[in-house]
């Protein structure tokens, strides 16, 4: 066998081996994640389809404009991310730190936008429990909508903020030098899981954001 | 690898022997040392807890516990027996010990993670004991809304931690599990050449990963409706209590297969091993598992035939859940015409797949009985439904991993067992098993509710009956403790091949070598070839 | 070492496509599409457009356009997965009212 490389594992055969089972085994993660949310997603058309009218109230109550900015933060940060495994595969080192830092930023610049946007909505009474305070017939429908609002944001951002703690993990990575075009798998794998986050957000924007915006 | 001259090699055992080197190490087959001696610890919990079940329905007042402890008893004894035993028991200890050397691989793709999931699983284990011994929780073991998220006062939180922590043992198992047997099997082992163990273990890590998740959102959404009061299921906001059954059932009816294919795995190898023959239709079992694991995920209403879900949804329901049974009646008949003409030994394995053939068929006709709208109508939420997952899962999958823990002791200790005492347990257990769960379906028919510790007094004869039984099937459990654990100071050193096996497993040493082969193994021929001569044809003769 | 390395040209474009997409989506729930007759008009759009992107990001960020067979096979199965899972709870709620019994309030 070639001289192995440090990070070559011992059960497998070859490094391509190894990378390809890595990936494998990410992209399976991220299946079980797909059945994670979609249980969210699955509660939440069962009751948009039946109390379309509170969903709608609670939905125009999200502030749009700082929605849609977050949506392209974070697709801006897939870019970078994209970027940062390109560098990775070319063996950039200084452009990966720098796209892996882009990303980063853009993703806590996300997490900030939906901290303001909590506040808000604490400040408005929005919050489901016994400060809820929302003054209609819908009143309690709404409440139901906040708390998809609440707990699927809320389970959004707890991934992202793992991504980020993987983020910061690569950056002292690539710092120490331990990335290569032999290999960058990590990069790859985490690139892979930060993406579906994005994923998930591109599917909740809608759902949360724009019910019924033009009533 | 090695090509010392075979003197003392260290096996996975004696390579070392500090703690440390145990508590952190990434070997396979030491994390299902660790995982055996884990749900062994759970398994006397949860037996306990039942004993103290069967004792208070010895007679028909509520005399030994207050309802609300009866309450928390049997929930626990259910959170423990199905997520701390039932699904991790056989993937857990002879999935993660077997299925690298079945593929002739040096470990799993990820060990580390395996590492990480027992560690996982331990400290959700803690979280439930926690729970337990702090208050109990009184739910059932189904969590069912809007008592478990809005009215309980029990621990229902600690718990709901505590099983969700566990939810991702399970998934990392899974994970593991499918990507090692997609992209390490040995050269020459094409899927067809699968062990049937294998393909078991496959299609549960399916179900792992597809369906946990959801109970895992499930749980935490109870978690967060009683900490934060985000009400997804309050009936005060236009909750729907059903839509928590619907997604915990998505999980949990594909749990009850994850619990029982691992064990239908483990018989497809003692079957074929104590008949020294051939599976008969090897892609036949080989598809029925698929089969089990995509249509299981189709059948989830039949838990909620009286709930008020839509009678036209359980008519869907009750038509794919019979369905679900052709692939399990596959595997029966395979396993039937397999010993046709077969050498039968009736050595301890096969005592417990003869026992495993025989309750799981009953449990899973019962189960028809279950599917059919009209009959679950009368027997839902009695004695008949518990009755119907008793065999399946004690006197299927529990006695599949006796059979399995059995079968595969030499490989993993190097010892022999004393045959004898392992034939004697075999039989006190079916007998015990019997005993204790058949008056449970006479009980269910004639009405007797599920879950009240106090009953009208024409019940009283079956209910002791069944406590007898419990009695029996206790020791049935204490025996092979004793003589397994005996065996490993005293018992016949083992050989490679004690019983004359045919697999992969049984080319290598007793207890294998840390990197389980010497050289990677080339597979040249299928599975459970025993019609070609070969040199391990004659098993050793047994040690009483 | 496995996947051929994606020009950097083809990312930028993918992004400017996936911000489109975005402008797009948010104008379009501005607008009753149905006309005040076709209620699920706008929610079919979404979706679609919600579709399209994730698809975009799935192809060509993810590299499953460059990846083996068997990651395809994965990711169709989670995705079935969660179908069947709005199906057959969907199937409850939905047919819940054709039986003149009890009715599912809202």
């Amino acid at each position: 066998m070639p001289e192995t490389h440090p990070a070559h594992a011992h059960q497998f055969e070859t490094p391509e081996q190894q990378y390809e089972v890595s990936t494998l085994g990410m992209w399976a993660f991220l299946v079980t994640e797909i059945m994670f949310f979609g249980g969210l997603f699955a509660g939440f058309i069962v009751y948009v389809t039946f109390y379309a009218q509170g969903f709608a109230e609670g939905s125009r109550h999200l502030d749009i404009t700082l929605g849609t900015v977050n949506t392209l933060v974070l697709l801006g940060s897939s870019l970078t991310m994209a970027m940062a495994v390109h560098s990775a595969q070319l063996g950039r080192r200084s452009r990966l730190l720098i796209f892996l830092a882009l990303t980063l930023a853009l993703g806590l610049v996300f997490l900030g936008i939906k901290g303001v946007e909590y506040s808000h909505k604490f400040h408005e009474h929005l919050v489901p429990g016994p400060s809820f305070r929302f003054d209609s017939a819908l009143a309690q429908n709404v409440q139901l909508f906040f708390s998809f609002y609440f707990a699927m944001t809320g389970m959004h951002a707890l991934h992202m903020i793992v991504g980020a703690g993987l983020l910061i993990w690569l950056m002292v990575g690539t710092a120490r030098g331990r990335f290569s075009t032999e290999y960058f798998t990590p990069v790859e794998v985490t690139g892979l899981y930060w993406h579906f986050v994005d994923i998930v957000w591109i599917f909740l924007f809608p759902t949360l954001y724009l019910v019924a915006r033009h009533q | 690898m090695s090509t010392e001259p075979a003197a003392e090699h260290p096996n996975y055992l004696t390579v070392s022997h500090t703690v440390r080197s145990w508590l952190l190490t990434r070997d396979h087959k030491r994390i299902a040392l660790l995982y055996l001696i884990s749900i062994s610890g759970f398994f006397i919990l949860g037996g306990i807890l039942a004993g103290l079940i069967r004792l208070e329905l010895l007679t028909p007042q509520g005399d030994l516990l207050l309802s609300e402890n009866y309450n928390k008893v049997f929930t626990l004894h259910g959170v423990i027996m199905i997520f701390f035993f039932l699904i991790p028991s056989i993937p857990a200890v002879l999935g993660n010990f077997l299925v690298p050397i079945m593929i002739g691989a040096r470990d799993l793709a990820f060990p580390k993670i395996n590492l990480l999931s027992w560690y996982i699983y331990t400290l959700g284990g803690i979280f439930t004991i926690v729970a337990a011994v702090t208050g109990g929780v009184d739910t059932g073991w189904t969590f069912y809304t809007p008592y478990s998220s809005i009215y309980a006062n029990t621990n229902v939180v600690l718990t709901a931690v505590g099983v969700f922590i566990s939810g991702f043992s399970s998934i990392l198992t899974g994970l593991n599990f499918i990507v090692t047997i997609h992209k390490m099997r040995a050269p020459g082992l094409t899927w067809m050449r699968l062990p049937l163990f294998i393909w078991a273990h496959y299609a549960t890590s399916i179900i792992m990963l597809l369906g946990t998740p959801v109970v895992a959102i499930t749980i935490l959404l109870v978690g967060l409706e009683r900490a934060l009061h985000i009400g997804i299921f309050d009936p005060a906001l236009g909750g729907d209590p059903l839509l928590f059954q619907h997604l915990f059932w998505f999980y949990s009816h594909p749990a009850v297969y994850i619990m029982i294919l691992p064990g239908m795995g483990v018989i497809s190898e003692l079957i074929t091993c104590f008949s020294r023959k051939r599976i008969f239709g090897y892609q036949f079992v080989a598809a029925s598992s698929l089969a089990i694991a995509a249509v299981g995920f189709l059948v989830w209403g039949h838990h909620m035939f009286v709930s008020s879900q839509s009678v036209y949804a359980g008519m869907i329901f009750s038509f794919l859940s019979f369905l679900v049974a052709i692939p399990s009646a596959v595997k029966v008949f395979n396993w039937t015409a397999t010993m046709y003409k077969g050498s039968i030994s009736l050595r301890t394995p096969m005592l417990y797949a003869f026992g495993f053939i025989g309750l799981f068929t009953i449990g899973g006709l019962t189960g028809l009985f279950l599917s059919a709208l009209a009959v679950d109508v009368h027997v839902t939420d009695t004695y008949f439904v518990v009755a119907h997952f008793h065999y399946i899962m004690v006197g299927g999958a529990i006695m599949a991993y006796m059979g399995g823990l059995h079968f595969w002791w030499p490989k993993i200790t190097g010892r022999m067992f004393s045959e004898v005492w392992g034939r004697i347990a075999a039989i006190v257990l079916f007998v015990g098993f019997n005993l204790t769960f058949f008056p449970q379906f006479i009980l269910g028919f004639l009405g007797m509710p599920r879950r009240y510790h106090m009953y009208p007094p024409e019940f009283q004869v079956l209910n002791v009956l069944s406590t007898a039984g419990a009695s029996i099937l206790g020791l049935g459990y204490l025996l092979p403790a004793f003589y397994l654990l005996w065996s490993l100071w005293f018992g016949a050193k083992a050989g490679n091949n004690p019983w004359g096996a045919a697999g992969l497993e049984w080319e290598t040493p007793s207890p294998p070598p840390v990197e389980n082969f010497e050289r990677t193994p080339v597979v040249t021929e299928e599975a459970y070839a025993y019609d070609k001569p070969q040199p391990h044809a004659v098993p050793e003769a047994s040690r009483a | 070492m496995t996947h051929p390395i994606v020009p950097v040209r083809l990312y930028v474009l993918i992004f400017g496509a996936l911000v489109a997409l975005t402008v797009l989506t948010v104008l379009a729930s501005l607008y009753d599409l149905g006309g005040g007759r076709l209620h699920y008009a706008n929610a079919i759009v979404a979706v679609t457009i919600a579709v399209t992107k994730a698809a975009l990001v799935v192809l060509y960020f993810m590299h499953l356009r460059y990846s083996p067979r068997l990651t395809w096979v994965f990711l169709g199965a989670g995705a079935f997965w969660m179908v069947i899972l709005l199906v057959l709870v969907m199937a409850d709620f939905l047919t819940r009212s054709w039986l003149p019994i009890a009715t599912w309030g809202g």
